[in-house]
């Protein structure tokens, strides 16, 4: 302990001052990434004239609901909600599940054509059809307007089956997988009964991505699911966030003209905010510690 | 006991041994659960591949990918002679280009930091404050940043106390676009370099500090050359994709008066394709982007390949 003061002191910058100047310097990197979504929250409860006269910087100006309560009165957005629900449910059940059937045969050493199938997926990350032959391709198979045209496209995500099957290469005990073999286990017994418990880490991540994925995806959507009542909610804020236009129904609902519709509007593009962006920052802080290990299984050969 | 003795004897998995057709029926299960997978990817990823044939011809849906009309080069000569041309190519590169030389240092320095840090409560609430942003959905971050935009009531312009309308200035463009997606990615982007950093065994850092080596020069003489080969492979692999600039947040953040710098290939690829319907022209346009990005990791994977032996993927 003493040496260390004691070098420190040497080269002219001690332990403790290099802590601080680090603390420092993270704390304002904290504060540039925090800040914007901080003041979204804040402007969010907030009368929105005071928004617009710079009053809420640190605190909400007199505080009110009013926003969250028109935008879960607006009928499109609560569509665009509950389709974002849906999309993201059963797409993330079905994205782990084929991700897991495709990452688990490869990831069986001995598997005759083993390097064939990687790269078969592989060559799909590098090189593709392009958005007009893969929309062709959907229309061909009657996806428009279909759900699952947000599915199956995307198919197998090849860069997370990567990192699952470098996962179950280097962390499942192959003396378990060996051990299952002699008792007579067959190899779907052995995926279920042995390989999927013990790759509940990494499962809880691709879950994570997966939901991520869909609930903030609107590209695809856009393109395959032209119906408005089939739109999720981020498709739905393109009109108020982006176009800056009211929906039709908030204009008919409120009655206060065109300075009152403005108004809502604005506090509406809040809130909406804060709604799309909760879900997501609420789920990953749970997994956030897998993040690292997957990354080294799945980067890293071993 | 004898027929233990055997059992234990002959190898449990085999492998190599037994005759092929043997060992494709032991394994018939797992081939079982490819085969979604491989039927998705064939439908939807390999028949696209096999319709990018449509941009040499002039695709017509009742007459299929192999039946329409071929007219060799016309559309990529028509999209070489389109007025935007010289403009796309120019904001795609530059787009790109710049987002790397900004984008790729930063992660690796908070990366540096962060490593160094030693209050781990603290450390920890840092990185999953710096990894939010990147679970926001484009749209929502394209929204905010019009809101702050915004020159009457945007935050920028309150604390500046001015009324410039950024979103209108073709200048601006890059800046907006690149500033955005550190905000949002540079966070995310550490993790790699995090979990590489934490091979790293601690006695050389008390071996260092006996040595008498201050904080920069433990950084510089064991961090950095333990992250280097990382750094390369990802230097490689977003040098390989400069004319992949995404089309979502461009496409978000266009107004007509920002296109001479926010003009780039792939909205011109979703608006002739989707939009307009052309979709042989549309095709092309997208083909020669991808040949271009082919080339180009092709190159740099050779580089790679002389650098270092484990980079690759595969």
């Amino acid at each position: 302990m003493k040496a260390n003061t004691k070098s420190g002191k040497l080269t002219g910058l001690s332990e403790k001052s290099s802590d601080i100047i680090l603390v420092v310097i993270c704390t304002i990197i904290l504060f540039i990434v925090a800040y914007p979504l901080y003041y979204v929250l804040i402007a969010s409860v907030s009368n929105p004239y005071d928004v617009y006269a710079g009053k809420t910087f640190l605190l909400p100006s007199q505080f009110t609901l009013d926003g969250y309560k028109s935008v879960f009165a607006d009928p499109s957005i609560l569509t665009g909600l509950f389709n974002s629900f849906k999309y993201t449910i059963i797409g993330t059940v079905f994205s782990v599940v084929v991700l897991y059937l495709a990452a688990y045969p490869l990831s069986v050493k001995d598997l005759p054509g083993r390097k064939l199938l990687s790269i078969f997926f592989i060559i799909t990350m590098y090189f593709g059809g392009g958005m007009v032959p893969t929309y062709l391709v959907v229309k061909q198979t009657g996806l428009i307007n279909n759900m699952w045209a947000l599915f199956l496209p995307g198919g197998v995500a090849v860069g997370n089956m990567i990192i699952v099957r470098n996962f179950f290469e280097n962390s499942i005990p192959k003396e378990m997988v060996e051990a299952a073999n002699i008792d007579g286990a067959s190899k779907w017994t052995t995926f279920i009964k042995i390989v999927v418990p013990l790759s509940r880490s990494i499962m809880a991540v691709m879950v994570v991505f997966s939901m991520v994925a869909y609930w903030n995806d609107w590209f695809t959507s856009m393109i395959y699911l032209p119906s408005p009542n089939k739109a999720p909610l981020p498709l739905v804020l393109r009109n108020i966030l982006i176009k800056s236009s009211a929906s039709a129904s908030q204009a008919s609902t409120i009655s206060g003209g065109f300075a009152e519709l403005n108004k809502m509007t604005e506090m509406i593009k809040f809130s909406s905010i804060i709604i799309a962006a909760l879900p997501m920052l609420i789920i990953y802080p749970f997994v956030q510690k897998y993040f690292e290990k997957g990354f080294m299984a799945g980067a890293v050969k071993g | 006991m004898s027929r233990s003795k055997t059992a234990a004897a002959r190898p449990v998995s085999q492998p190599g041994g037994g005759s092929l057709k043997k060992r494709l029926l032991d394994n018939w299960q797992l081939y079982a659960m490819l085969l979604v997978p491989v039927v998705l990817t064939i439908i939807y990823k390999y028949i696209p591949m096999y319709g990018i044939q449509i941009a040499f011809r002039d695709y017509k849906a009742s007459r299929g990918f192999m039946g329409s009309e071929w007219v060799g080069l016309e559309w990529f000569s028509r999209f070489f002679s389109a007025p935007t041309f010289g403009r796309m190519i120019k904001n795609t590169v530059l787009l790109s280009f710049y987002s790397l030389l900004w984008g790729f240092p930063i992660p690796i320095i908070l990366a540096l930091m962060m490593n160094q840090l030693r209050f781990q409560k603290f450390k920890r609430v840092t990185q999953t404050v710096l990894y939010a942003p990147h679970f926001i959905s484009t749209m929502v971050i394209c929204g905010m940043i019009r809101i702050f935009l915004s020159p009457s009531g945007g935050l920028i312009n309150l604390i500046a106390g001015t009324s410039v309308d950024f979103l209108t200035e073709s200048g601006a463009f890059r800046t907006i676009y690149i500033a955005s997606g550190i905000w949002q990615d540079a966070g995310w982007g550490i993790i790699v370099y995090m979990a590489t950093l934490s091979n790293i065994d601690t006695s050389l850092y008390e071996a260092a500090k006996v040595d008498g080596a201050s904080l920069f020069q433990r950084i510089l003489h064991i961090d950095i050359p333990e992250l280097t080969s990382i750094m390369v492979l990802n230097l490689i692999m977003s040098a390989g994709g400069l004319m992949n600039v995404g089309f979502e947040k461009v496409w978000l953040l266009q107004t007509d008066l920002n296109k001479a710098t926010s003009d780039v290939i792939a909205v011109y690829v979703y608006q002739q394709g989707i939009e307009n319907a052309k979709y042989s022209y549309s095709t092309a346009v997208g083909l020669f982007n991808t040949v271009i990005n082919i080339i180009l990791l092709i190159a740099v994977n050779k580089i790679a390949g002389r650098i270092s032996e484990d980079t690759s993927f595969i």
